[in-house]
C-alpha cells in the first residue's frame, strides 16, 4: 500500500513487520521518532514485544545483546554520541556473533554539539564487525530493515546489521513509501530466528568466555571471514526481496547512468537524490556523467566498486565524514581497492562536505564537478567552506 | 568421615565445578559454589568482567553447568535485563532464575548506572555483588568499596598516606533507596546465612540485591587458610554488617555473637600492616574502630 510516511514511521513500520521480541532504546535526536512509534505500537498491542526503557545507550545495546543471546529477534536505534556510547557493546555483539539489527539515524558528533546530519558516527564503527547498510530514501529505509534481519540471521553471517539513515533528511521527512500489506509475506521472506546456540537452561553453554592468545587470533579471523563472506548474502537478500516484494534499490552498490560515463560521483545515503537530479540535467546537456551508490559500506564491496569504476576517468567522492589526521574515508578505500587491482587510470578525488547538517545543494554539486575534473588525487579536502567564518574565533 | 568427601565425579556434576583457576583460598569461588547449590539448574547467569569471569571460563573450559554469559565490565545488570525480557516475552520466565553477577567495581563503580536502571525498571533479576574491596583482577586497585585505610596499588600507603582515604561506599543502602523488594548483605564466612538469603530470593519477584563479603588472598595479603576466619572477623568486629531489607526497610540483622576489636581483623591482613608501625597508625585504627562502632549502633548488631 502506498502511504505518505515520515522516514521514522517507515522504519518503525517495517520493524513492526519483522516482529522483534525485545526492543530497547535510549532517546537521542534524531532517532526519537522511530522509538516513539515503536513504543506506541507496543502500547496499542500492535506489536507484541518487550520494550525496555533503559537509562543509556550502553544499556540499550546490552539489553538487546542479552535478549539476542536467548535466541529472540531484537532491535535498537541510536545516533551520534549514543552510537559512540554503544560502541563497546557493538564490538561485543559482533564478536559474540549475535544478529541484532539497529538503526543509526546518522548525526554529527561533538564537539561542537550538533544534532544535524553527517556520517561521522557510523564511520566510527566501521571496524566493529557490524554490517553497515546505507539507505538513500524512505522507501529504501523501509525495505532495508527487513533485509537487514534476513542478512543478520543467516547462519553463515550471524552479525549485527546497522542500517544507516540520514538524520532529519530522512528520519523527519515525509515521502511516499510503498509498504507491505501482509505480514505473512514478510514471515515467508524472513522465517523465525533459529539460533544454534542460545542461553537455554536445558542445554547450557558459556558465552563470552576468555580468549587467550592461543585462540583469539582465530576467533577474529572467523569474524572477519563472516563479514567478508556476507557480501553474497546481502546480494541474495536484495534479490529475494525484489522477487517477493518487487522492490530493488541495489545490493552492495547500485549504478545510475554510468554507461559510457567519463565522470562518476560516488556517494552514500540521501545526498544521492540531489546528485541524481544534477546528473539528469547534465546528461540532458550531453555530459557523460553517472552516479555510483555505495549501499553496503561494510563489508566493503571492493570488487564491485572497481568493476564499476575501472573504465572511467574521474571518480568524485562525496565524504560526509572525515578521518581526522588522514583525510577522506570512502575515497581512501576506493583508491586502495583500485591500487590493489593495479588500476591507475581512475582519478579519485574525495571532498568532505555537508558536515553537521550543512546542505549539499545542486549548485554545490555543479561547482564540485567543475572543480574536481581539474584536480588529481584529492584526499578529503573540505568543500563548501564559508571563508568569512574561518577568520573568526570559535 | 571419608563419606563426606566429594569425589571428582561428584564435583563435576555441580553447577559451578572444580577445575577453575581461582586462587587457593578464594572466598568468591566458595560463595559462588554455595549460591549455585541453592539456585539450582534452572538459572541463567551473567558475569561482569572480573575475577570470576576470568578464572571460571578460560576457553575452551568452563566451570558453569548452567547457561552463562559474560559481555563487558559495566553491563551485567543490563544483559540480565535483556535476558529477563526475552524470557518474559517467550513465556519462559516462570521457574527460571536470572542471576546477574559482578564484583564490587563492576557493581558500585562502573556498573552502577546499569544496576540502577535494572532496579528501577523492576526486572525479576537476582543481582549479586561479590565484594572483595578492590579491582583484584587487574592487580588490587582501589574501588568505591575499598575500605578506609586499605592499601591498594592505586591507594598505596606511603610516607604521607595511610592508603585509601575514603570510607567504603554504602552500596546496600543505594540498592535499598530504589525500594526494591529485597536487599541483603551476606558473607563467605557464614555459609548457612548466605544460603538462607539466597533461598529467600527465590520466593521474591522483582529485583533483588545481595552483596557478599569475599576475602581475597592476594589482594588482602593473608594466608589462604584465613579466608573464612577473616570474613567472620569482619562481621564480628562490626565492619561488615549482615542484614536483610525489604522495600528499603531493614527487616533483620545478624547479631554479633562474640564482639572483637577491629585490630583482630586488621592485623591478619597485609593490606592494613602499615597501620601497625607507629603511633599515627594506632590513631588510624581508632578511626576504623569508630566506623565499626557506628555500624554496631546504626544496625543494632549487638
Amino acid at each position: 500500500m502506498k502511504k505518505v510516511l515520515e522516514g521514522s514511521m517507515a522504519i518503525s513500520d517495517s520493524i513492526r513487520m519483522t516482529e522483534p521480541k525485545v526492543i530497547s532504546a535510549y532517546p537521542i535526536t534524531p532517532q526519537t521518532h522511530i522509538v516513539e512509534h515503536l513504543s506506541q505500537m507496543v502500547a496499542d498491542g500492535d506489536l507484541k514485544a518487550e520494550y525496555v526503557m533503559v537509562e543509556s545507550e550502553h544499556s540499550a545495546a546490552s539489553v538487546v545483546l542479552g535478549a539476542s543471546a536467548c535466541g529472540v529477534r531484537t532491535y535498537t536505534a541510536t545516533a551520534a554520541q549514543g552510537l559512540l556510547y554503544m560502541e563497546e557493546v557493538i564490538y561485543n555483539i559482533a564478536g559474540m556473533r549475535l544478529p541484532v539489527v539497529l538503526t543509526v539515524a546518522n548525526r554529527a558528533v561533538s564537539a561542537p554539539i550538533s544534532i544535524w546530519n553527517d556520517m561521522q558516527d557510523s564511520m566510527a564503527l566501521r571496524d566493529s564487525g557490524a554490517i553497515q547498510l546505507v539507505a538513500e530514501n524512505n522507501q529504501e529505509a523501509y525495505d532495508m530493515h527487513i533485509q537487514a534481519y534476513k542478512i543478520a540471521e543467516n547462519p553463515e553471517v550471524m552479525l549485527p546489521v546497522m542500517v544507516c539513515v540520514d538524520g532529519f533528511v530522512l528520519t523527519h521527512t515525509f515521502e511516499v513509501v510503498e509498504t507491505i500489506d501482509h505480514i505473512e509475506k514478510v514471515r515467508e521472506y524472513l522465517p523465525p530466528l533459529n539460533m544454534k546456540y542460545t542461553l537455554d537452561i536445558n542445554n547450557p553453554f558459556s558465552f563470552g568466555t576468555v580468549g587467550e592468545p592461543s585462540v583469539y587470533l582465530e576467533t577474529r579471523f572467523r569474524l572477519s571471514n563472516a563479514i567478508n563472506n556476507s557480501k553474497s548474502i546481502i546480494v541474495d537478500a536484495a534479490n529475494d526481496y525484489k522477487e517477493m516484494f518487487g522492490k530493488y534499490e541495489g545490493a552492495l552498490i547500485d549504478t545510475y547512468k554510468m554507461d559510457d560515463a567519463d565522470t562518476v560521483i560516488v556517494a552514500m545515503g540521501s545526498v544521492l537524490g540531489t546528485i541524481k537530479d544534477v546528473v539528469d540535467e547534465l546528461r540532458e546537456a550531453g555530459k557523460k556523467i553517472g552516479v555510483l551508490k555505495i549501499r553496503a559500506f561494510r563489508p566493503f564491496p571492493a570488487d564491485e566498486i572497481v568493476n564499476a569504476l575501472k573504465n572511467i576517468k574521474n571518480a568524485i567522492v562525496i565524504e560526509k565524514a572525515v578521518s581526522l589526521g588522514k583525510g577522506g574515508i570512502l575515497s581512501c578505500e576506493i583508491r586502495d581497492a583500485l591500487y590493489q587491482r593495479r588500476i591507475n587510470s581512475v582519478n579519485v578525488n574525495g571532498y568532505v562536505m555537508g558536515l553537521g547538517g550543512r546542505d549539499i545543494t545542486p549548485k554545490n554539486i555543479y561547482d564540485l564537478i567543475i572543480k574536481a575534473e581539474k584536480e588529481e588525487d584529492v584526499d578529503g579536502e573540505f568543500f563548501g567552506l564559508n571563508n568569512e567564518l574561518l577568520n573568526k574565533v570559535f | 568421615m571419608l563419606t563426606n568427601i566429594l569425589t571428582k565425579e561428584d564435583t563435576h556434576k555441580q553447577l559451578f565445578t572444580m577445575g577453575h583457576t581461582g586462587c587457593s583460598g578464594c572466598a568468591q569461588s566458595m560463595a559462588v559454589k554455595l549460591i549455585m547449590q541453592v539456585l539450582g539448574k534452572n538459572t541463567i547467569a551473567t558475569s561482569a568482567t572480573g575475577c570470576l569471569e576470568v578464572f571460571s571460563t578460560k576457553f575452551p573450559e568452563s566451570s558453569w553447568n548452567i547457561p552463562w554469559i559474560h559481555s563487558l565490565f559495566e553491563n551485567s545488570a543490563a544483559i540480565a535485563s535483556g535476558i529477563e525480557a526475552a524470557l518474559q516475552i517467550t513465556g519462559k520466565k516462570d521457574g527460571t532464575t536470572v542471576l546477574s553477577q559482578a564484583g564490587d567495581g563492576g557493581t558500585a563503580d562502573i556498573g552502577l548506572q546499569a544496576l540502577s536502571g535494572m532496579f528501577e525498571r523492576g526486572h525479576d533479576v537476582l543481582y549479586i555483588c561479590y565484594d572483595n574491596g578492590a579491582y583484584m583482577n587487574t592487580g588490587y586497585q582501589r574501588s568505591g568499596l575499598t575500605p578506609y585505610d586499605s592499601f591498594t596499588t592505586t591507594s598505596p600507603s606511603g610516607k604521607i598516606s595511610f592508603g585509601n582515604n575514603r570510607p567504603k561506599k554504602y552500596m546496600p543502602e543505594i540498592a535499598m533507596a530504589h525500594k526494591i523488594p529485597y536487599t541483603a548483605v551476606a558473607s563467605a564466612g557464614y555459609p548457612i546465612d548466605l544460603q538462607k538469603k539466597v533461598k529467600k530470593t527465590l520466593s521474591i519477584k522483582g529485583p533483588k540485591y545481595l552483596q557478599v563479603d569475599v576475602p581475597c588472598v592476594p589482594g588482602w595479603k593473608y594466608e589462604p587458610r584465613y579466608s573464612v576466619k577473616i570474613a567472620q572477623l569482619a562481621v564480628q568486629s562490626g565492619l561488615y554488617p549482615l542484614f536483610e531489607a525489604e522495600y528499603g526497610k531493614i527487616t533483620s540483622v545478624k547479631k554479633i555473637s562474640k564482639r572483637v576489636p577491629v585490630e583482630e581483623y586488621l592485623k591478619l591482613q597485609g593490606r592494613f600492616k602499615h597501620l601497625f608501625k607507629n603511633e599515627a597508625g594506632k590513631a588510624e585504627i581508632e578511626k576504623i574502630q569508630k566506623i565499626a562502632d557506628e555500624n554496631i549502633e546504626q544496625y543494632g548488631l549487638l
